[in-house]
């Protein structure tokens, strides 16, 4: 998948011994469980998962780039498109529903201008929904990378996204 | 004031942190387990605390420690199941997150009970900022010789591994987990073999959740008579309860089994009642997965006798007027509730985490989904209710994992004990989808 026009993958200095430190701790000939915690490292570094950093990832695991791209489909927390700076991930599932969340999403959505998997055109939103966050008392919830931002209002997401927009 | 074996110290500063976690008595259980008992003695005292698996299956502990195969010369795995993405539970979320050193204490103990010497938790990828407490406690225990080569001096070695899921349901189930755990797509295994023979690596392998994990320091430290002597009947020891929805106050709360579900509903040591102003309507008491029931069925069995908060009395009467203890994920529903659009939701979360393996599940899922969505959005034909139940009784045991049934069951029970609200919304359309209707027929609300 890999084309002449796209940049060639690699790990900074400081990911790639991260990457050789968690291949190493599995059992001789089962470097392949290294595979999702270097997905996450790799989306980490690129922001997202990628044909080519997929490819990297197979020949340092030295396994079949298929091999890569049937687990990276499989899991929702890849994500297979670039995305924005921030990416929002909304949890629509029942307890946050319960609390108010179908109508914040509506708020979300309308206040950035966009639906669901799309970006704002300045690129600095993306929005998804995803199922349970495991927040379930403390709903809605959506959450931004390693942050979660509990008992959601429309005050709140407007407050959350003009702090993020600065 | 109840006891608390999980979460007595949860509010105390810094608890986090190995020094005050072993201020409180933490790691008092390696201690004594590594140098004063063997690991068979280990095993005997869980089977005799009688604990029983808190991921939501529900199954004996110490027998799932006991089948386990030791052939000589092959290593032997313990995998912290840590993927809860149960909708409605979220008490592992909240053990881990507050009290990383109880985790890792017990999976120490639990790994040497065992013989393991490379031991995993599995998380769920979006808790990534709970990954990082968990690498940060595992490195001040093993800077402190609780982990690591020749722990305390014993001759014991133990490597503890975070792995970080790619965000799927499917890896709760064990077989899946450990599908993905070996860096494979998470589809469930057939079984036999079972983990217990062919687990991770084809090895021998113990799978448990993180609550039934934390359970074992303090088991080591009391003794499994002292933990069967908590709870009720069969429903032994403390129950992590993560309760959400119209509740005054949500929350994670840690009760001992047998508390009347009554009491944990109004009582002001746990949830304080329905938010002011409203009527309890229903109840999903043990996640998603368990069928859910009217309050008067959540609240009496029966013979009229309180229902409490136990594996057996909640699923006392069976599926026809009983539910599960399941997780534990206690969801709560006033008046305001709309059980058609709850159950459309649950079912949207079905469809879209079938792994896609099983015709049924991977099929059915969708047209459970779909059928639930046209009544909801008023497009819904007489014929669809009864349509709906075929289809869950086929999706029901067809699968060959339980996700299947999990499916099923919301399904299912909604329509058993809320049949005339589903009626409602095929015979009233454009009452239904006025924004925020709900039937406020016949119900029963207490």
């Amino acid at each position: 998948m890999t084309t002449e026009t796209n940049p060639p993958v690699q790990f900074t200095p400081d990911r790639l011994t991260k990457a050789q430190e968690i291949i190493a701790r599995y059992p001789e000939g089962r470097q392949k469980s290294a595979l999702l915690p270097l997905l996450h490292l790799l989306q980490e570094q690129e922001g997202w998962t990628s044909p080519e950093g997929m490819d990297y990832v197979a020949r340092m695991l030295d396994i079949q780039p298929i091999e890569v791209y049937e687990v990276a489909t499989f899991y929702t927390m890849y994500h297979l498109d670039p995305v924005g700076k921030h990416v929002i991930e909304y949890c629509r599932t029942g307890p946050c529903c319960l609390m108010g969340g179908e109508d914040v999403l509506a708020h979300l959505k309308q206040r950035l201008g966009i639906e669901t998997g799309q970006t704002t055109v300045e690129g600095q939103f993306t929005l998804k929904e995803v199922e349970c966050l495991a927040a379930c008392g403390m709903g809605p919830v959506f959450q931004i990378r390693e942050k979660y931002y509990m008992h959601l209002t429309n005050e709140r997401v407007d407050e959350i996204i003009d702090e993020l927009s600065k | 004031m109840a006891t608390k074996i999980l979460t007595e110290h949860i509010n105390v500063p810094g608890i986090e942190t190995f020094d005050v976690y072993r201020k409180q008595g933490g790691y008092t259980a390696v201690e004594k387990a590594l140098k004063t008992m063997t690991p068979d003695e280990i095993v005997e005292e869980v089977k005799k605390a009688g604990v029983r698996g808190r991921g939501g299956a529900g199954f004996p502990m110490g027998m799932k420690w006991s089948f386990l195969a030791k052939p000589e010369g092959v290593p032997r795995y313990l995998v912290c199941n840590a993927d809860e993405s149960e909708p409605g539970t979220f008490k592992d979320h909240y053990l881990m997150k507050n009290l990383p050193h109880l985790l890792i204490e017990g999976m120490i103990v639990s790994s040497y009970a065992l013989g393991a010497n490379k031991s995993f938790i599995y998380v769920r990828g979006e808790l990534m900022y709970v990954i990082h407490i968990l690498e940060k406690a595992i490195a001040e225990a093993t800077a402190k010789g609780f982990l690591g080569k020749n722990i305390l001096g014993t001759g014991y070695d133990l490597e503890l591994i975070v792995q970080p899921g790619g965000g799927a349901y499917i890896c709760g189930e064990e077989t899946a987990l450990l599908e993905s755990l070996e860096g494979k797509r998470g589809n469930p295994r057939n079984k036999p073999p079972f983990p217990a023979v062919k687990g991770l690596y084809q090895s021998p392998t113990v799978v448990n959740n993180v609550e039934s994990i934390a359970t074992t320091s303090w088991i080591v430290n009391n003794g499994g008579d002292a933990y069967a002597a908590i709870g009720i009947g069969r429903s032994t020891g403390t129950k992590l309860i993560s309760a959400s929805g119209h509740l005054k106050r949500p929350g994670v709360y840690e009760i001992e089994l047998g508390v009347p579900v009554e009491d944990f509903i109004y009582a002001d040591e746990w949830c304080q009642g329905i938010r002011p102003g409203h009527k309890f309507k229903a109840l999903v008491a043990g996640g998603s997965s368990v069928p859910i029931l009217p309050a008067n069925l959540a609240l009496t069995l029966e013979n009229g006798d309180k229902r409490l908060m136990s594996y057996e009395s909640l699923s006392e009467g069976g599926f026809k007027t009983g539910t599960m203890l399941g997780s534990g994920g206690f969801i709560v529903f006033d008046e305001t509730a709309c059980i058609v659009r709850n159950t459309w939701n649950f079912s949207r979360f079905y469809h879209h985490e079938s792994c896609g393996q099983c015709s049924p599940c991977r099929e059915g899922t969708g047209w459970m989904e779909k059928v639930l969505h046209r009544i909801e959005y008023g497009h819904g034909h007489q014929q669809d209710i009864d349509l709906l139940v075929d289809v869950a009784r086929r999706i029901e045991g067809n699968t060959i994992c339980p996700l299947g049934d999990a499916a099923a069951w919301p399904v299912a029970s909604a329509i058993r004990h809320f049949r005339d609200e589903f009626e409602w919304h095929i015979t009233n359309p454009q009452e239904a989808t006025q924004p925020g209707a709900v039937y406020r027929g016949e119900m029963a609300l207490v």
